[in-house]
């Protein structure tokens, strides 16, 4: 159900909080992605 | 390798030398020998027939002689499928080169004069096919040299694409240079590609997302689910995967029907653009997936979902991005080019499915059904000749020029300048 904002604050504060947890995730998501995508290629040394 | 393998690999080059000399010279080759009336031809044939006729109609007896645009629906398939998803799929011209060139991965080296074709025969029929929409063709240029609209967001995509489609045509030109013999002007383009390359780069950034943000104008319009303040940054990014999915789709089709065109270069390098270009592309897609989930969060569109249209919304978002994206990411890891290919299939479908619901399904979502606009069959049918257009002037193209292969006049020994536009190190 759509929750109602009675002030412009509230609805910046809800939604952002929400949309920081989300990117927070997705910085943990990212790079475990990328670790499934590359985990069976050679490894290269580079040094 | 036993002595046998190599007179074997010597005498199959020879050969390939022959032939591509063969292929690169018109008056051994002519241009029609003969037309093969395949069931393929005559579909082809017939479709550029009807083209024509309604091309004649559209000019001739205006916009409602073969269109159901009205005053609601000013843009109807010709923009959503013809000009938004064709600029979309060509997005593979400056992702190759800029992968080739400014990223330095020259093991992609082969894909790129296929991609600049694709792009620019996409961009070039992306105009003709504006033309139908616009009509008045000798009034093209009116927008960029008499009166530029220097406020608004078509005029910035315009130029855009003007530019953008001179640009492909020069990176495109070696190849023609290549099959007329003119060297001297050959290497003086080739020499102009890593400029040209930035160029193509900057370019594109502004139009592919300027064309997202000719939708900001109609926040009332569009539906929620697909409205965002993010749209030009979407329609960048999902030109990306866009434009590697289409490089693995039409690299897949000429591996199949362009295959005796190939040289062994490009045979040998075909499969590891193919998993070279599913690896970024499943990466930028689960990039885009957050970012759309993202500026879900930021609009707080969270209860559209439960509504058909966030079925919708999903179905194009879990079909057709989260879907492809992990097909991608397994063929990447399994070493499987098959299932790249079919997750290309999927990236190509996703981003046509893309455009037209932005541009036509969930544009003016809140009008009654007998006021929303479908395509007249006569648009479907332009639409079509257009791409018809498009895969015979590239099966024309590829046909006689060293597209799909090394002019042996200039293959790599030839001059380090002549392969990768700049000197080697």
């Amino acid at each position: 159900m759509e929750q109602v904002f009675y002030t412009l604050q509230d609805f910046m504060v809800h939604t952002k909080g929400i949309t920081y947890l989300i990117m927070g995730g997705l910085l943990a998501a990212l790079p475990l992605f990328w670790l499934f995508l590359t985990g069976r290629d050679e490894k290269n040394k580079t040094f | 390798m036993g002595l046998q393998d190599t007179i074997k690999n010597r005498l199959s080059n020879n050969e390939l030398i022959k032939n591509s000399l063969m292929k690169s010279n018109l008056i051994n080759n002519p241009l029609i020998n003969k037309i093969e009336w395949t069931p393929l031809n005559i579909i082809t044939a017939i479709i550029l027939f009807v083209g024509f006729i309604l091309t004649i109609a559209r000019f001739f007896g205006g916009l409602g002689t073969v269109t159901n645009l009205d005053d609601n629906n000013p843009w109807g398939l010709w923009i959503g499928f013809d000009l938004l998803c064709g600029v979309a799929l060509a997005a593979g011209g400056y992702v190759t080169s800029s992968a080739c060139y400014i990223f330095g991965l020259k093991r992609y080296h082969s894909a790129v004069r296929p991609a600049i074709l694709t792009a620019f025969l996409g961009y070039a029929l992306v105009v003709f096919a504006l033309n139908y929409d616009v009509g008045r063709p000798w009034r093209l240029p009116y927008p960029i040299f008499y009166s530029p609209g220097t406020s608004s967001l078509l005029f910035e995509v315009g130029l855009c694409v003007f530019l953008y489609l001179n640009v492909l045509f020069i990176e495109f030109t070696p190849a023609a240079f290549e099959w007329l013999g003119l060297k001297k002007i050959r290497n003086f383009v080739v020499g102009l590609t890593m400029l040209l390359t930035i160029f193509g780069v900057v370019l594109s950034t502004l139009h592919q997302s300027s064309l997202g943000a000719l939708f900001l104008i109609a926040p009332s319009k569009l539906h929620p689910l697909w409205y965002s303040g993010y749209l030009p940054v979407y329609f960048f990014i999902s030109s990306m995967f866009a434009g590697m999915s289409m490089v693995i789709f039409e690299g897949s089709l000429a591996h199949k029907y362009l295959h005796h065109k190939m040289d062994e270069t490009h045979l040998s390098e075909s499969d590891g653009v193919v998993l070279g270009f599913s690896k970024a592309a499943s990466f930028v897609m689960m990039g885009y997936l957050g970012i759309k989930l993202i500026g879900l969060s930021i609009d707080n569109n969270w209860h559209h979902l439960f509504t058909s249209w966030g079925l919708w919304f999903l179905f194009e978002l879990i079909g057709f991005v989260a879907l492809p994206a992990f097909i991608y990411a397994v063929a990447a890891r399994e070493k499987n080019v098959k299932l790249a290919r079919v997750a290309s299939i999927l990236g190509v479908l996703g981003i046509i499915l893309n455009r037209l619901n932005i541009s036509l399904v969930a544009f003016n979502w809140q009008l009654p059904l007998d006021q929303r606009y479908f395509p007249s069959w006569m648009e479907i049918a332009i639409s079509v000749f257009v791409v018809t257009v498009g895969i015979v002037a590239y099966r024309l193209i590829t046909a006689y020029m060293p597209i799909l292969y090394e002019h042996p006049n200039y293959k790599h020994g030839d001059d380090s300048k002549n392969k990768h536009g700049h000197q080697e190190d």
